[in-house]
């Protein structure tokens, strides 16, 4: 069970990490117009169409101690991150990225834009606007996105496999347990790992579904499907 | 006093595509500002209120500068003390009526605040609902939320983008009546946008007519629409049948004028205008104006009797729109408005012939 918890310890530092960052990011992208808007757009979505290794690949180089994140931590905390909790922790974030902005963009273009002018001319500020109003609104994306980025980091496999490698108690997730027993032809105790993911994956998904349906959005559906 | 000079092009992307281009004095109380959809009048509120960065000019509240192009003055839509409610209202439909009022009140201690919300519930009649959320009211409960929540900040100056069009008679009136009450003692200028010229003959009070995105004409509404000079706003507000004509003869001691229709051989008597004969004219007729016969009319004041030939009929609600050519190639038909009853009690019927009966007055000489 020690690549489970893992497991869920990985999902929930990057589930949280990922609502920090994209909480503004998605703002900024569902608010301001510019014209290199659609490169942006693109990179965000980018890790959904990306092959984990390839992903997985860059990630590696850029933590290895030639890579520039490798050297950052190297001189910063003396250690490299290739093969550790932390690097795991920063490919998640990359590889899950889509899951948390989209539907965060998704449900800030449903808020009529009238609302935040409103509150803008009742003297709210950009950030009490935000909180009054975009927040509450929004709160059902806000679920999905949280949900589905730790539901996704949970079932990664590719990523974690080419950054963390296979280190029990430190890079050693369920899904790479998974793997570890199948090779080894211990079918019982892959079984029993499985189903668990199995069982979680559906009580996720059931979540952001009973959350989604009083709202009568399902965009995020397709991601899922994936 | 609001005094707003200002340009804004608006995009080409834009369904039409005009240079806003006015400048305006409003005093306190009522102004509206009448014109055709897509004139300019949410893009000129846009920008007094400073959601839209117009192109260049001044906007200023008694002698106080928001907008100077020029100078780089802009203060933003959260710092300008201008209430503006929008034809949607947005209200904020996860709070109470009670906390959507006092969202412009997050500065003010909490018992001045609530004293605050109360009267202004109060002055708009909507105290009962306090704790009701906003879309659980009806259309025009959440007008008056709408009012309330945007005048409890003390604004200097309040915009109405057709917040009412959607009510009956009744309840319009009744909601204008509540607003004019509160303003009495506020004295701030209101600008008021409509489409429906009902809604202008309704308020009766100072308009603004826009078009194109220019100013073309101020007044009281009978001055301003019931003479309408340009057949764009003629257009807009009511006339149907709209002709180009020649002047034939000026009666100047009848007080009245002959105009040849350019097409056909029809000739209508008008009100004197400053036309000189030969001058090109446009004639406007509303189609509720004109009277119908089936057979010719003696012993009438009016002086037009047209002969003329019912070539379509068209019920359209409560009303019959009947097209009647006045010549055999149909070049001049008129448009006439006939109640369900007058139609049945004539039995009119496509082809058959017909009289058209207008009264002189009925007939407004446009300039173009």
């Amino acid at each position: 069970m020690d690549s489970l918890i893992l497991s869920m310890r990985l999902a929930a530092c990057v589930s949280a990490i990922l609502l920090l960052i994209g909480m503004p990011l998605a703002y900024w992208l569902a608010y301001w117009n510019w014209r290199g808007k659609f490169l942006l757009e693109a990179i965000v979505a980018l890790p959904l169409v990306l092959p984990p290794t390839v992903l997985g690949f860059y990630v590696l180089i850029a933590l290895g101690p030639h890579g520039p994140i490798g050297k950052l931590s190297e001189s910063l905390f003396h250690r490299g991150l290739a093969f550790t909790f932390g690097g795991l922790v920063f490919a998640s974030v990359l590889y899950s990225f889509p899951f948390t902005v989209q539907p965060l963009i998704a449900s800030f273009e449903t808020i009529d834009r009238r609302l935040l002018d409103a509150s803008a001319l009742l003297g709210a500020s950009s950030l009490r606007t935000f909180a009054k109003v975009i927040l509450p609104l929004s709160l059902p994306g806000i679920v999905t996105a949280v949900v589905l980025s730790f539901a996704h980091t949970l079932g990664e496999f590719g990523v974690v496999l080419m950054v963390g490698g296979n280190l029990p108690g430190v890079t050693r997730t369920a899904s790479i347990d998974i793997y570890d027993h199948v090779q080894s032809m211990e079918y019982a105790e892959a079984n029993r790992m499985a189903l668990v993911l199995l069982i979680i994956s559906f009580i996720v998904l059931s979540t952001v579904y009973g959350v989604n349906r009083r709202i009568g959005r399902r965009m995020w559906a397709s991601w899922a499907a994936r | 006093m609001l005094k707003a000079q200002l340009q804004k092009a608006r995009s080409a992307s834009a369904r039409s595509s005009f240079v806003l281009d006015v400048a305006i004095e409003i005093p306190s109380g009522i102004t509206i500002v009448f014109g055709p959809s897509g004139a300019g009048k949410s893009t000129l509120l846009d920008c007094i209120a400073g959601l839209l960065k117009p192109d260049g000019g001044r906007i200023e509240i008694g002698g106080e500068a928001l907008l100077d192009v020029a100078q780089r003055i802009d203060v933003p839509p959260a710092k300008r003390k201008i209430a503006y409610v929008f034809q949607s209202l947005a209200l904020f439909p996860h709070m109470t009526v009670e906390q959507n009022v006092a969202y412009g009140l997050a500065d003010r201690p909490a018992p001045q605040r609530a004293s605050r919300v109360k009267a202004m519930l109060e002055a708009f009649r909507v105290r009962q609902l306090a704790k009701r959320k906003a879309h659980e009211i009806s259309g025009g409960e959440q007008q008056r939320v709408a009012l309330a929540r945007s005048l409890a900040t003390s604004p200097r100056v309040l915009l109405l983008d057709e917040p009412l069009t959607a009510l009956d008679e009744g309840l319009k009136k009744s909601i204008m009546e509540d607003l004019r009450g509160w303003n009495a003692a506020q004295n701030i200028p209101i600008l008021y946008v409509t489409h429906s010229r009902a809604e202008v003959d309704a308020l009766g009070e100072r308009v603004i007519v826009l078009d194109q995105g220019k100013i073309i004409s101020t007044g009281t509404p009978h001055e301003v629409l019931d003479a309408p000079r340009r057949s764009s706003l003629a257009q807009a507000s009511g006339f149907e049948n709209l002709f180009s004509g020649v002047v034939t003869e000026l009666r100047e001691s009848d007080g009245v004028m002959r105009v040849r229709l350019v097409k056909g051989a029809c000739e209508i008597e008008t009100p004197l205008g400053h036309a000189a004969v030969k001058t090109a004219v446009r004639l406007a007729i509303r189609a509720g104006d004109i009277l119908l016969a089936t057979e010719r009319p003696y012993g009438l004041s009016a002086r037009n009797v047209i002969a003329g030939k019912i070539i379509a009929l068209e019920q359209r609600g409560t009303m019959f729109v009947a097209q009647v050519a006045a010549d055999a190639d149909h070049a001049v038909v008129f448009t006439v408005h006939l109640t369900l009853g007058a139609k049945r009690a004539l039995e009119l019927d496509i082809n058959q012939p017909a009289w058209l009966v207008i009264k002189t007055h009925s007939c407004h000489v446009l300039e173009d």
